[in-house]
């Protein structure tokens, strides 16, 4: 360590070291597990989904009616076969990746930024201002996270903007338990003490030191927590409070297809599945970023 | 031990009313009165005004929050502004079926997933452990409204063998509490497979068997009830996302409980029915969590012995 690197950041050379998530081994030993490369591969066939939803079907195949083909089954001309109304289900599936996975992604990214900032003010402050958090936090999840959606969503009005606000607000107490807990470990470090000692704002202390190391827990929470928001979207969707049809979501595609099931499963059965390989793609992910950064875990 | 039962029923209360608080906050959000929503749209303004003024919504938010705790120690939780029968004669004709489910569910996941997944620890890399592992990897992704779908597909309209709806016999319960039990334990037969893995290799258990202790007796007494702490813990926690969970399962399997009623009257703006059931669930999962608590005592020795510790203290203090 020479001395113009603490002259600059108090404790950086520390920082680096255990700065498990960006160290070339964690993603060496990623890359090395199986599982989780098949959830990568399966996870970026739904990115690709994401991005180039309208190069693979137009959207309007995703809207366009055709009652006179209506819950015909899987074939050359319809992969996913037809609905109730004669859409493209495969054109439905692929465009409804684009909205729960939009929802999945900015509301974990939106709870993680907004939780952690909580959590650290918690975790590093300590004392009464931890105490208070961890009450608020307490109570909040007493209410279940269904029922408190829920209410958000009829109180703001159904629609994605509302639904996104509803699992962001839900999800934070969440988040800042978990988030807290491995910020309180690394708030007892030496180099932590050490930035103090040299005069370090807290707030440069939070965002430079504190955070960066735990940002293991912090990846690995938001990974599986996408799949988690995904299918709590889709929940909501199915019981008519989320993203309103006809706009192709894979919830709202369960709640059509349930009462037609008997004669044409392929209604509910793909829709299931999209949700399904995706919370799948995203845990395997999430388990081997998890083994990547400690390894002991794995046994 | 009474003693502590005792503080945390008490803490319990201000707990609550901040969740009534939240709920009631997040229902005044609602755009439009109440009157409104009772009355109906050919409802002339004066009669709304009256029905809100009735029912004091020309009160600000604070006044009509503290107005209904204070009708709550009274015993009284409203009227539902739909049906006009008293929100807890509503909630008690429903409470016994969501409980009854709930209760199921949790059942389920500890005869499922204890079992295996200390079996699966004990046998690791066994193909039983690789098997098990995968196919809980697999059930935990399951959503549970689309599992319910599956089931009620195969096992009420193709083979005919289960009802899929009502809740008339034993046999109603048995599609949604799997729908609910089969993703749960699946995420609790994981941790239970970890939990028992770190503690069969602590130094206690190499000493039992060390002593010619047999293996059946080690791991049931020894490993697994030194595992039953966080696996519990992490029961009582799930039991919260099994109340929330109902609402969707009662929703798919139309079971007349708490959950489908809760969410019919969120549908509608019944606020004070809406704010009961909230009390309801969050007052349950509380009571679980405190019952979670207490069991600590009865597997643990280690947390009886401090109980018991601080209450002589108490005593000679």
């Amino acid at each position: 360590m020479n001395g113009r690197q603490l002259d600059r950041h108090p404790g950086e050379f520390v920082y680096k070291k255990r700065n498990a998530f960006l160290n070339r081994d964690t993603w060496g030993r990623f890359y090395k597990n199986k599982s989780a490369l098949l959830g990568l591969c399966i996870f970026s066939v739904f990115i690709f989904c994401l991005i180039f939803a309208d190069v693979i079907v137009p959207y309007g195949k995703a809207l366009e009616q055709n009652l006179r083909i209506r819950m015909q089954p899987p074939s050359a001309a319809h992969w996913f076969g037809t609905d109730i109304y004669g859409r493209d289900i495969f054109a439905r599936i692929v465009h409804a990746t684009r909205y729960s996975l939009f929802m999945g992604i900015v509301s974990v990214a939106a709870g993680i930024i907004i939780g952690s900032a909580i959590a650290a003010l918690a975790g590093y402050r300590g004392g009464r201002t931890d105490g208070i958090i961890v009450w608020l936090m307490d109570t909040i999840l007493c209410i279940p996270f269904m029922l408190l959606a829920l209410a958000m969503v009829a109180s703001l009005g159904s629609g994605l903007r509302n639904l996104l606000l509803a699992l962001v607000v839900a999800s934070i107490p969440i988040y800042v338990r978990v988030i807290r807990s491995s910020i309180l470990t690394v708030v007892e470090s030496d180099f932590v003490e050490a930035a103090r000692c040299c005069g370090t704002p807290d707030r440069f202390i939070i965002l430079k030191h504190i955070l960066p190391n735990a940002i293991g827990t912090i990846i690995v929470q938001a990974t599986t927590s996408v799949g988690t928001m995904i299918t709590w979207a889709a929940a909501l969707s199915y019981i008519g409070m989320g993203i309103q049809p006809p706009i192709p979501e894979w919830g709202s595609m369960l709640a059509e297809g349930k009462a037609y099931m008997m004669k044409s499963p392929h209604l509910v059965i793909f829709p299931g599945m999209a949700i399904v390989l995706c919370v799948l793609s995203l845990n395997l992910m999430g388990d081997g970023l998890r083994d990547a950064l400690d390894p002991r875990l794995k046994d | 031990m009474f003693r502590y039962c005792f503080r945390r029923v008490l803490i319990m209360i201000p707990t609550m009313f901040f969740v009534i608080f939240i709920v009631l906050g997040l229902m005044n959000l609602t755009p439009g009165s109440p009157a409104l929503m009772i009355l109906g749209q050919d409802a002339t303004p004066e009669m709304v005004e009256q029905l809100n003024r009735e029912l004091g919504y020309d009160q600000p938010f604070f006044m009509r929050y503290i107005t209904y705790v204070s009708s709550l120690f009274s015993g009284d939780m409203g009227r539902s502004y739909r049906t006009k029968r008293p929100v807890f004669t509503e909630i008690e004709s429903r409470l016994p079926t969501t409980v009854k489910l709930s209760v199921s569910v949790i059942i389920l996941v500890v005869l499922i997933a204890i079992p295996i997944g200390t079996f699966s620890a004990v046998r690791q890399y066994s193909t039983f452990d690789t098997v098990g592992t995968m196919t809980a990897l697999f059930f935990a992704c399951i959503p549970a409204f689309w599992l319910g779908l599956m089931l009620i597909l195969v096992f009420s309209l193709k083979l005919g063998l289960l009802p899929s709806f009502g809740t008339d016999t034993w046999a109603h319960f048995i599609l949604p509490a799997f729908t609910q039990a089969i993703p749960q334990s699946a995420r609790s037969m994981r941790l239970t497979r970890t939990t028992v893995l770190e503690t069969i290799r602590q130094d206690y258990i190499r000493t039992a068997r060390a002593k010619g202790q047999g293996e059946f007796k080690v791991i049931l007494n020894h490993a697994l009830k030194n595992a039953l702490m966080p696996i519990i813990t992490i029961l009582g926690v799930d039991f919260g996302f099994i109340l929330g969970g109902t609402i969707v399962v009662e929703r798919v399997f139309s079971i007349n409980g708490i959950g489908l009623l809760i969410l019919d009257a969120i549908q509608v703006k019944d606020i004070p029915l809406v704010t009961g059931c909230a009390i309801i669930f969050a007052g349950l999962y509380m009571l679980v969590l405190l019952m979670v608590d207490v069991l600590y005592a009865f597997i643990d020795p280690r947390v009886k012995a401090r109980y018991q510790r601080k209450a002589s203290m108490g005593g000679m203090l």
